[in-house]
């Protein structure tokens, strides 16, 4: 095949730039402990009332400084819708939904994550600074999506 | 070209563009939207909700437009490229009949609020069983023109041994390829999970397979939609300048590259979906980035194209040739604008796969931002300006006016870089897509979204007044008096080396198309394996809107 000198330079270029993106994207992945959902378990959303934790919902402290959230997301709200924790902590949280599928953006932190029915979501994130933190729905879940939201409560250290 | 041939591909584009004129009607009203101006109210009896509204413009625009008029415009190249009638003809003419049918089915019932599910129509928000068949029908229409257009190419290699095929025809052949491939997910998703549920022969579905099969045609059908425009990019717009392809042989590379890489790649739009291992989200990252392997090449080879056509023509400086193109022939200046714009959504596009940083952005307005350089500029924009040509060359009638078809280019350029860029700004700021803001709860926490709203919707009436702008060239084209007075010639380039230069494994269909299987069974085949026998239709959905 004949190419031209400027074509093989260019393609040698692009490939060195593929090879740097997917190390950076190996490297964000495995060595930063990047944080997406992986297989967190799934559960029968018909039976979330018998199956715990999620027959609790609510705010549970494991130990000093970390917290679990098991949370159900429904058309069109969470529970629990309030969330308060001391700043500092390290909050799990753990969703699923009853019924349809639904989504959770916390705003200034990396929690971006889809609530499907059957499935259950897991992720972590430390609060540092005390304030108002508002959730909201971001998969589209019926007439009522613009109005599904939340917040969490940091309190001051005591 | 045969006029039965020329009339079928009329009538692909011209449905095609009935449903973009309708589609694009909604979009304003939703930029509008985003800055608080509600005009839902006054369209009560006609448009029930926001909801109602964003299905339409996804449907009619990203759907309904983007396949009709690729199979349109396939069908010209195809049988351009190769200089033959259409083969099968009667089953093409079924196919579109069915594409038709599928089209009122699916149409009547986002008319009539029975399918308010978003284009995405994720499981267990449950639509009238019409709406799923329709769309299903739809597509199965789309294989069959498919067919009729393959069995042309088939029969042409076996008139024409160790010819090379023509690049045009070559290019859309393989378009063809890929989406018989990627929408086997959507049609075993269609006829095994969604239709048998939504006709209540089962009471609950899969979510995760539901979701896992929509994207497996998700994303390749992003590849479907701009495939078409490299066609032209590559193959017709360096003669429109005057110029010459650059090289026969990169284009090809990567059009298989395309086709080799576009589909098992969907877990990228779940990387905030619970339940998908780690390991195949990763694997799917990877081969998204290989993508960027032909992207460039493209970005080159048409770069370099362009290039020497305006030195030939005076052009000096390291850009100052750029001022030397042909600016003012409305198809030109609309593909070089839209392939401009689209270097922007290709960066984006890395953004996105990037899973780390994709978290940033999932369902935030950035995303819509982004695929509205995509699809409805890259693609959209180039499509509008391949009519400013094909439309005098159906019809034999001029181009209703040069300069309005100008300034349908520009504005949809001007509009688009206000709204596309208030709507990634907006999603920076964690704004979600596919809310109305206007009445969103949460809005008024948010005032730093303010000045990004009002990029969003300036940006948004500008687009509209350019889609009326092209609207009225188009009409205007279609139903002038005036006949040409010269044929309308059709711009297909020459390359600068002649195409039987290009080595014959880069004419080699079985080679890539066994290449495209074997990465999918890959990329889908272990992990679908696990979903299947993990199988839990346990949500029941219903209609919740
Ligand atoms: C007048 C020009 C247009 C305007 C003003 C416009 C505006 C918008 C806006 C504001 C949204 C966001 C809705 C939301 O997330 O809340 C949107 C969504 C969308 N637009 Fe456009 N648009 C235009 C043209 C197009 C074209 C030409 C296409 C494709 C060919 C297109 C495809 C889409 C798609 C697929 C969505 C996503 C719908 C969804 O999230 O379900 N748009 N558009
Ligand atoms: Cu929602
Ligand atoms: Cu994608």
């Amino acid at each position: 095949m004949e190419i031209h000198r400027y074509e093989k330079i260019w393609i040698a270029i692009t490939i060195s730039a593929v090879i740097l993106m997917l190390a950076a994207i190996s490297l964000a992945s495995f060595g930063l402990g990047l944080q997406l959902p992986g297989v967190a378990g799934s559960v029968d959303p018909a039976k979330l009332a018998q199956t715990p934790p999620f027959d609790k919902p609510g705010v549970y402290q494991i130990t000093e400084g970390k917290y679990q959230v098991v949370m159900v997301a429904f058309a069109w709200g969470y529970n629990p819708n309030e969330v308060r924790v001391p700043a500092g902590s390290r909050v799990t949280f753990k969703i699923t939904s009853r019924d349809i599928t639904h989504g959770i953006f916390i705003e200034k932190t990396n929690i971006n994550l889809m609530i499907l029915p059957g499935q259950i979501s897991e992720a972590s994130v430390t609060f540092k600074d005390p304030g108002e933190y508002l959730f909201l729905c971001h998969e589209y879940c019926g007439v009522g999506h613009q109005a599904m939201a939340g917040k969490i409560i940091v309190e001051p250290k005591p | 070209m045969q006029q039965r041939d020329k009339r079928f591909i009329g009538v692909q584009i011209g449905v095609a563009l009935a449903a973009l004129s309708i589609g694009i009607l909604l979009g304003p009203l939703q930029a509008l939207d985003k800055a608080s101006i509600d005009l839902y109210p006054f369209l009560k009896p006609l448009i029930a909700s926001y909801y109602q509204g964003v299905t339409l413009h996804g449907v009619l625009n990203a759907l309904v437009f983007t396949t009709l008029f690729i199979t349109g415009f396939h069908t010209f190249t195809i049988l351009k490229g190769l200089q033959k009638p259409l083969r099968w003809f009667g089953l093409a003419v079924a196919g579109y009949g069915m594409m038709i049918a599928g089209l009122i089915l699916s149409g009547y019932t986002l008319f009539a609020n029975q399918a308010s599910v978003l284009y995405t129509f994720y499981p267990p928000l449950k639509a009238s069983p019409l709406f799923y068949i329709g769309l299903t029908i739809l597509v199965i229409g789309s294989w069959m023109i498919g067919w009729s257009q393959l069995a042309t190419l088939w029969r042409w290699r076996k008139e024409n041994p160790g010819v090379r095929t023509p690049l045009i025809a070559m290019g859309s052949a393989v378009n063809v390829l890929l989406w018989q491939l990627a929408t086997l997910g959507i049609a075993a998703q269609m006829l095994a999970l969604v239709i048998p549920w939504s006709l209540k022969l089962v009471p609950a579905t899969d979510v995760l397979l539901n979701r896992t099969l929509f994207w497996f045609t998700g994303h390749p059908l992003v590849y479907f939609w701009l495939l078409p425009a490299y066609v032209s990019w590559y193959g017709m717009l360096p003669k429109q300048v005057g110029g010459k392809l650059f090289s026969d042989s990169l284009a090809r590379l990567s059009f298989w590259g395309f086709l080799v890489f576009s589909t098992p790649v969907g877990f990228h739009h779940q990387f905030s979906d619970p339940g998908v291992p780690l390991l195949w989200k990763y694997v799917h990252t990877l081969l998204t980035f290989m993508v960027v392997i032909p992207s460039f090449m493209t970005a080159f080879t048409v770069i370099a194209s362009l290039e020497r056509a305006a030195r030939d023509r005076g052009g000096k400086g390291t850009f100052g040739w750029i001022k030397n193109l042909p600016w003012k022939d409305p198809s030109v200046a609309g593909q070089l604008l839209a392939g401009f714009l689209f270097f922007f959504g290709g960066i984006g596009g890395i953004i996105n796969a990037s899973a780390s940083l994709n978290l940033v952005i999932h369902n935030t307005t950035w995303v819509p931002g982004h695929f509205h350089l995509t699809v409805a500029t890259a693609s959209t924009l180039t499509f509008m300006a391949i009519t400013f040509w094909l439309i005098p060359y159906l019809t034999g009638k001029p181009l209703y006016s040069v300069k309005l078809a100008l300034w349908t280019v520009w504005t949809w350029f001007v509009g688009m870089v206000f709204f596309s860029g208030g709507m990634h700004w907006l999603g920076l700021l964690g704004a979600p897509r596919r809310v109305p803001l206007s009445t969103a709860t949460y809005t008024a926490n948010f005032p730093e979204w303010m000045l990004p709203k009002i990029f969003t919707a300036v940006g948004g009436v500008i687009l509209f007044i350019g889609g009326v702008f092209y609207f009225i060239v188009v009409i205007g084209t279609w139903l002038g008096k005036k006949k040409s007075e010269v044929e309308i010639e059709v711009p297909v380039a020459e390359s600068e080396l002649p195409p039987a230069k290009t080595p014959a494994w880069l004419d080699n269909w079985k080679l890539w198309i066994v290449l495209s299987l074997v990465l999918v069974i890959i990329g889908y085949g272990p992990v679908l394996v696990q979903l299947i026998s993990n199988f839990a239709p346990n949500a029941v959905g219903g209609r919740f809107w």
